[in-house]
């Protein structure tokens, strides 16, 4: 089914020789690049792989030469066809730029011009290079439409992108990147900000389109799971280096590089924990040796004979759409529809769902950052909704809530060690002393230096700002932790180093999580329950085990199905997944939707019905 | 701090700006102690003199006025005022405008909308007429002007002030606030004022030179600082009548203000390069 990638007499598409790319930084060169070199041969998909920092984007914006000028400077050769790039002039890059070599990008909600029609912007990308006229343009944007396999194609080039969900646009980028047949596309992570059921329709239709016009791809990502599935062969790169490159097989099976095997043992797997019940550490890898050390088992279970901690019973909360001249609502975003369920002392309930599912605004409810329609929420025994402003503030010691971005959820102008000490001087819990002797214990807690209290959030990486973060949600001693989406953000070996922080302080201090997240496989190993959310409601509820081995809703199977596998031998398989999109949970005002009806499929286990 | 400095005079405009500004100061607060003659001297034999005229006390640098006082120590002195009413209306609408914009940024239910509403009512009455209304009813004393441009210019603030409350609820070192069950009053003060202070520096730096000119004007016509105290408006004002034989009486004030107006500019324009975010990506 694969093009075979090993035609080693044909000439490489682009090859790439010591290329050094650096920055001014302080008014020194400072080499984020680092003497890289590669073949890329025809109909080959060649993967950069690498954690943040790495320098693999920065790899892929100088072989566009798309760097600002005057502040970066690109040494070594680029060869594209037998060109040397670097030595082009600009008219003549810009030539070479969408016809020889097309790019894709990260955020395709940003990539399109807002303000013109989808299809007006494809005619342009088909004219800009000269040699058609409007009408053929047109037609040929329909033939391109209709090949990223957009259903109804003739309409959609008249609508605008906002009426188009990220993975359709993402496609429209494709489209474009393909208007004028280029033998090389690079993509520059062009799944990350997908959904994972969009993630699998995008790589599938990459592979697709591989095939039937023999390009070669430069595919750049982080995701070990993605590179397993699109590359050929993989380049491993580590602080501007290239540490090692090889077959995918061989970089899989025989990596030998210490990095490259510190990466693959943190990439956590969906399916690896078969058979086992309770959570699991993810294993501990130095980094230096390469080697995985068997992290110590959770062994402590939930005591569900206790009553929950929190119970969430009928949870709905609706945002409505106001429109036209006197703001009158139209309709109802149902985020949330009807969610039950109870959380106990020690335990971690994953909610997982696509983005728009209800999952965020679930967490939020419960916190009351967002006030909720209907339900009841009791915390403690305490029932949350009908605290007044005053008692809120003091219950919600016991439920504190950990944000996505670590970058966004520390004040810029404030001390990590104010930032953690001024929840517990707020609520009077202490004096300064106290509050200092506080944080320098919580820091601690979390595998900082109690020193680095005068620090200002920015000189610290994301990893460790997330562990400030949980040390501040930990100032106040609480019981339920929400973490909403904490670990996305981070690179996978840190992702392992902070979801075992939450694992060692759910053990040391009985926490609870609600654990919001989209990744299947952390969650399969941080999570003793699990909750599926499609549409605003719970599809299906259980023992995480009785969940991922034998998953009943049709939802929850489609989401598994989905997430990538960091396993070369699966690189064949394409999921036939249909080119739909995400629904939308708008409805009219006053609609109610049928009470959902679940069926016990074993001990605590539970299925909605459709 | 220092490296600070040493960024804003990579730009030889805003050094010449900060000169400006700097010797401005220096004459606001040394005025008294510099000044070759007492600012307010009448000599009638010696009205209307052109610059550089040999006196009988001594050299009138800059001339003298229609009573025959010397037009160097009264622009020195009028820097006092200027100054004065410059920074002290910019400290009052500071306060007043960066007060308004936290709590309308910050809470957009019932304050909030109440105080835009003021705003934008404030925007509507054309802020001389309002001036000269209130300096006609309350009269016209040093104070005064000072609290009138005070209370009449805190819109800008409160609008970009504002505008960037409403970016900033929504990140979640915000929420993370109010999870942890921070106070209104904390949170407007601790978390949102210092990430707004940099936007505050720039508007104040620029309306500084804008005061300057409204003090001007309102004394130009008669209704800003009472006559006995020199300042650049009311200067302009008694020279207009000998702009025919004895220009420098109108004009020299009249380069006072445009001078300090566009040095305080340009150090405001600079201040804007290295404190906006936005900018200041661009440039490193």
């Amino acid at each position: 089914m694969h093009m075979s990638p090993n035609q080693t007499s044909a000439e490489p598409v682009l090859s790439v020789r010591d290329l050094t790319t650096s920055f001014l930084v302080d008014r020194a060169w400072k080499p984020v690049v680092n003497g890289i070199s590669f073949d890329v041969l025809p109909g080959e998909t060649l993967a950069i792989v690498g954690e943040s920092g790495s320098g693999k984007s920065v790899t892929s914006l100088s072989i566009m030469r798309l760097l600002a000028k005057g502040t970066s400077r690109i040494e070594g050769e680029v060869f594209l066809n037998g060109r040397n790039l670097l030595a082009l002039s600009d008219p003549e890059m810009r030539q070479v730029r969408g016809r020889d070599m097309a790019m894709i990008f990260q955020e395709p909600m940003t990539s399109l011009n807002p303000i013109f029609t989808v299809g007006k912007q494809l005619v342009e990308a088909l004219t800009c290079h000269g040699q058609m006229s409007a009408s053929q343009a047109r037609d040929e944007a329909v033939r391109l439409m209709t090949k990223v396999r957009i259903p109804n194609p003739t309409a959609r080039l008249e609508e605008y992108p906002h009426q188009f969900s990220g993975g359709m646009r993402q496609r429209v980028m494709i489209a474009m990147a393909l208007a004028s047949r280029p033998k090389l596309l690079i993509a520059d992570e062009p799944t990350t900000a997908l959904d994972v059921t969009i993630q699998g329709q995008i790589l599938d239709l990459i592979k697709t389109l591989q095939e039937e016009e023999g390009m070669s791809v430069l595919f750049i990502t982080h995701d070990m799971g993605v590179v397993a599935e699109i590359a050929d062969r993989v380049i491993v790169m580590y602080r501007g280096e290239a540490v090692e490159s090889g077959s995918t097989e061989a970089i899989f099976h025989h990596g030998k590089h210490p990095y490259t095997r510190a990466l693959l043992s943190a990439v956590p797997r969906l399916g690896s924990m078969t058979g086992q019940e309770l959570p699991q550490r993810f294993p501990l890898v130095d980094i230096r040796t390469g080697e995985a050390e068997q992290a110590r088992p959770v062994t402590v279970d939930v005591d569900r004979a206790a009553p929950p901690i929190l119970s969430v019973k009928n949870l709905v909360t609706r945002f409505p759409i106001r429109n036209g001249f006197l703001g009158r609502p139209t309709g109802a975003v149902h985020a949330v529809e009807d969610v039950t369920f109870d959380l106990y002392q020690g335990e971690t309930l994953a909610l997982v769902g696509e983005s728009g599912c209800g999952k965020s605004t679930t967490g939020r409810s419960i916190t009351r950052l967002v006030e909720p329609n209907r339900g009841n929420i009791t915390i403690n025994g305490v029932d949350m909704r009908a605290l007044g402003k005053s008692a809120l503030r003091r219950q919600r010691r016991d439920i504190q809530m950990i944000f996505q971005d670590p970058f966004a959820s520390l004040n810029p102008r404030m001390t990590v060690g104010a930032a953690i000490a001024e929840p517990y001087l707020e609520h009077k819990l202490g004096t300064q002393a106290q509050a200092k002797e506080k944080v320098a214990d919580l820091l601690e807690r979390v595998g900082l230096s109690p020193d680095m209290m005068s620090r200002f959030p920015h000189e610290f990486s994301g990893g460790q700002r997330q562990r400030i973060c949980i040390a501040r949600a930990l100032a106040l001693d609480p019981k339920i932790i929400v973490a909403d989406e904490s670990v996305s953000a981070l690179d996978v070996s840190i992702k392992a180093q902070v979801c075992n922080l939450l694992m060692d302080l759910q053990e040391s201090l009985k926490l609870s999580y609600l654990f919001i997240s989209h990744d299947m496989a952390v969650v399969e190993r941080i999570s003793h329950r699990v909750a599926v959310m499609h549409l605003g409601e719970i599809v299906e509820i259980g023992p995480r085990a009785s969940v991922f081995d034998n998953p009943q809703h049709p939802y929850t199977r489609k989401l598994m199905n989905a997430v990538p596998v960091p396993d070369p031998s699966r690189r064949g398989v394409r999921r036939n997944l249909d080119a739909d999109e995400l629904k939308s949970p708008v409805r009219p005002v006053g609609y109610e939707p049928q009470r959902g009806s679940y069926r016990e499929v074993s001990t605590g286990h539970w299925v909605r019905q459709e | 701090m220092i490296q600070f400095f040493k960024r804003f005079t990579t730009s030889s405009l805003a050094t010449i700006g900060l000169i400006v500004v700097l010797v401005m100061v220096f004459a606001a607060i040394f005025g008294p102690l510099i000044v070759p003659f007492d600012p307010n001297a009448q000599d009638i034999m010696q009205r209307l003199k052109p610059p550089m005229w040999q006196g009988s006390e001594g050299i009138h640098l800059l001339g003298t006025d229609a009573l025959g006082r010397d037009i160097f120590s009264r622009v020195v002195i009028g820097a006092r005022v200027s100054i004065l009413v410059g920074v002290s209306a910019v400290v009052i609408s500071s306060i007043v405008g960066v007060a308004f914009g936290l709590i309308a940024g910050y809470e957009d239910k019932y304050a909030g909308r109440v105080l835009m509403m003021l705003t934008d009512i404030q925007l509507a009455i054309p802020f001389m007429v309002l001036a000269l209304a209130v300096a006609a009813v309350v009269g016209a004393s040093l104070w005064n002007i000072i609290a009138i441009l005070g209370l009449t210019n805190w819109v800008q603030y409160s609008r970009v002030v504002r505008a960037e409350c409403l970016v900033l609820r929504e990140r979640e070192f915000i929420q993370a606030a109010h999870m942890m069950g921070i106070s209104t009053l904390h949170i407007l003060t601790r978390h949102l004022l210092p990430n707004v202070l940099s936007s505050v520096i720039v508007i104040s730096s620029l309306l500084v030179a804008k005061m300057i000119i409204f003090e001007s004007s309102l004394s130009f016509l008669g209704l800003g600082v009472p006559p006995i105290t020199p300042t650049w408006g009311t200067m302009i004002a008694e020279g207009r009548n000998y702009i025919g034989n004895a220009w420098w009486v109108a004009t020299i004030p009249g380069i006072a203000i445009f001078v300090t107006v566009v040095g305080v500019n340009l150090v405001g324009d600079r201040l804007r390069d290295l404190l906006d975010p936005r900018l200041r990506q661009v440039e490193s």
